[in-house]
């Protein structure tokens, strides 16, 4: 169990925990999403400049929360730049996989670079009842480029 | 063990054997992680003692029918179970009578029932209810419901920054407008003591009727309805060492017999045809449909339990916990608790550092510690303290120095992690 912890509180999340990175509103952010964990009342606000072709030229977030869902939105606003909506779906799709625990063996190669940096957040899944923190922020990354408003983790 | 003997309060009371009292509840012995559970979240809800478990399991192996409908032994014997069972709620409360007693399922059903049966057929537009801001969201969001339905307008009592209740500031909200006032006897999340007896003769002095939830409130102090005066009171099972599914409303009963019901079905009416149907007096009104049946004979036992120990050996018991776990806590660097009030039960929400109360709990949830993190169902409350989520450990009467010894421990524990 304690090695378990270990794993989750590694020092990568303790960091962007506590120092997260793009902790702001991107100037002319043209899309945002506010992410709601009704269980917790934790809130996540993110903001995206998306480009006319879809690609997400900037990123960042605001909000309170875990260091789990702050440090998950965190290395999300990072890793999202530069990539389009459909990618954003499909690296969404395989980090939820790894934080319930499913098989990832089959990773794009394009996206194997994020999905190894993404890797530290992976001993969530041996806490089933905090794969939605890591999730919130990426919940609200698809509202916000979808146009919705809210997100909610349930 | 860090505090050995600077704080130690000593809980050798009359009678009480709190090494007994663990033992006649099998989840206290669960080992949690490799580490002996620590359970802190009796608030939430209370582990349950052996009689309790086994008196449910005989009555559902030996004792088991629906009750009110059939004319054989078994049926009979099950429905004077659930009678009985209503005896032991009225004379634990001290209601004038067991028909003033309505099984529910737990306080939220029962304070929609006041909201839906009394608050839309005796209240109008303009009207005033009082709640407090400590509520839980059970007694916030069925009044919210009932402004919508009918134009009454909602009014909150204000606390201090202790979490104390401002009696003074209560007064003014009353007036000729006020129609029900709906407080808490006591704070989930901060402990505080509401003083309910005050606020019911304040009430009564501008004719609004009151209603208490007393989830956490008779628990701790026990409730004597008619020394209170109060004209509905609610509380759940599961809180009370009793089963989940199973609540409870007492009413006046010349109030409850004027309602109408608030659900319609079997049991509740005296005679059915296409064209009209009426309806039975208090409690069969309330309780349409097959009812709780072994959780009501679980509530009793557990109430069996209880005054077998006795409510004042038990308050006294956790207010040495409250005091210890007080102390114990203060000494932790960076921890700050949220409700400080004159008089408190033993409930203590803290913050600790800027570590997130989720992060908290997953942590020392590896040391055995259970505790609650969140908003608590009070999220105008965590507005007030300008939190978003609050730790939350609670007593109950089975809570040993052991546990917050292990508590504390694994609080530092976190604080480490975090550096």
């Amino acid at each position: 169990m304690e090695d378990d912890l270990r794993e989750l509180y590694q020092e990568v999340i303790l960091d962007h925990g506590k120092n997260p990175r793009n902790f702001a509103r991107p100037q002319n952010a043209n899309y945002e999403a506010n992410g709601n964990n009704p269980l917790c009342g934790d809130k996540l606000t993110i903001f995206v400049k998306l480009g006319a072709d879809n690609i997400i030229e900037d990123a960042g977030f605001d909000g309170r929360g875990c260091a789990i869902s702050i440090a998950s939105a965190s290395m999300m606003t990072d890793i999202v730049k530069g990539r389009s909506i459909e990618q954003v779906d499909i690296l969404f799709g395989i980090f939820h996989r790894m934080c319930t625990g499913e098989d990832i063996s089959e990773v794009p190669s394009e996206f194997e670079d994020d999905i190894d940096k993404l890797m530290v957040m992976s001993g969530v899944k041996q806490f089933p009842m905090r794969v939605k923190c890591a999730t919130l922020g990426w919940h609200a990354m698809q509202a916000a480029v979808r146009g919705d408003e809210i997100a909610s983790s349930e | 063990m860090v505090f050995e003997t600077k704080n130690k309060i000593s809980s050798n009371i009359n009678d009480y054997n709190i090494d007994s009292i663990r033992d006649d509840f099998p989840a206290l012995s669960l080992e949690c992680n490799g580490h002996p559970l620590a359970f802190l979240d009796s608030g939430a809800s209370a582990q349950k003692p052996s009689k309790v478990l086994e008196r449910m399991d005989h009555a559902y192996r030996n004792e088991y029918a629906n009750v009110h409908r059939g004319a054989y032994t078994l049926s009979q014997q099950a429905t004077d179970n659930y009678e009985n069972a209503r005896k032991t709620v009225a004379d634990f409360m001290n209601a004038k009578s067991t028909d003033e007693i309505i099984f529910t399922r737990n306080v939220t059903s029962a304070i929609n029932l006041v909201a839906h049966s009394y608050g839309r057929n005796f209240l109008k537009a303009g009207d005033e209810v009082v709640i407090s801001h400590m509520e839980h969201h059970a007694n916030i969001v069925p009044w919210q419901l009932l402004r919508d339905a009918v134009g009454i307008e909602l009014k909150i009592a204000p606390i201090d920054d202790a979490g104390n209740f401002l009696l003074d500031d209560f007064e003014k909200l009353l007036g000729p407008k006020t129609k029900l006032v709906a407080i808490t006897h006591v704070s989930n999340v901060l402990g505080t003591i509401v003083p309910i007896k005050k606020i019911v003769q304040l009430a009564k002095k501008v004719d609004a009727k009151v209603l208490i939830d007393g989830c956490q409130g008779i628990v701790h102090e026990g409730v004597d309805v008619q020394s209170l005066d109060a004209d509905f009171y609610a509380f759940t099972g599961h809180k009370l060492y009793g089963p989940s599914g199973i609540g409870v409303l007492w009413g006046k009963l010349d109030l409850l017999n004027a309602m109408p019901p608030y659900e319609g079905g079997g049991d509740m009416i005296e005679i059915v045809t296409f064209e009209k149907s009426t309806f039975r007096d208090a409690p069969a009104r309330f309780e349409a449909g097959t009812p709780p049946i072994i959780e009501a004979v679980g509530l009793a036992a557990a109430i069996d339990y209880i005054t077998s120990i006795g409510v004042n050996n038990i308050a006294t018991h956790e207010n040495h916990m409250l005091e210890y776990a007080t102390s114990c806590l203060a000494e932790i660097d960076g921890l700050r608790i949220i409700g400080n009030a004159d008089k408190k039960i033993g409930i203590i929400s803290f913050e600790l550092d800027d570590i997130h109360p989720h992060d908290i709990s997953t942590i020392i949830d590896s040391k055995g510690v259970a505790v609650r993190a969140g908003h608590h169902c009070a999220q105008p409350l965590m507005e007030r303290y300008g939190v978003p989520a609050t730790t939350r450990a609670s007593f109950g009467m089975y809570t040993s120095e052991g546990d917050i010894d292990q508590l504390a421990d694994a609080l530092k524990y976190a604080k480490g992690i975090f550096g």
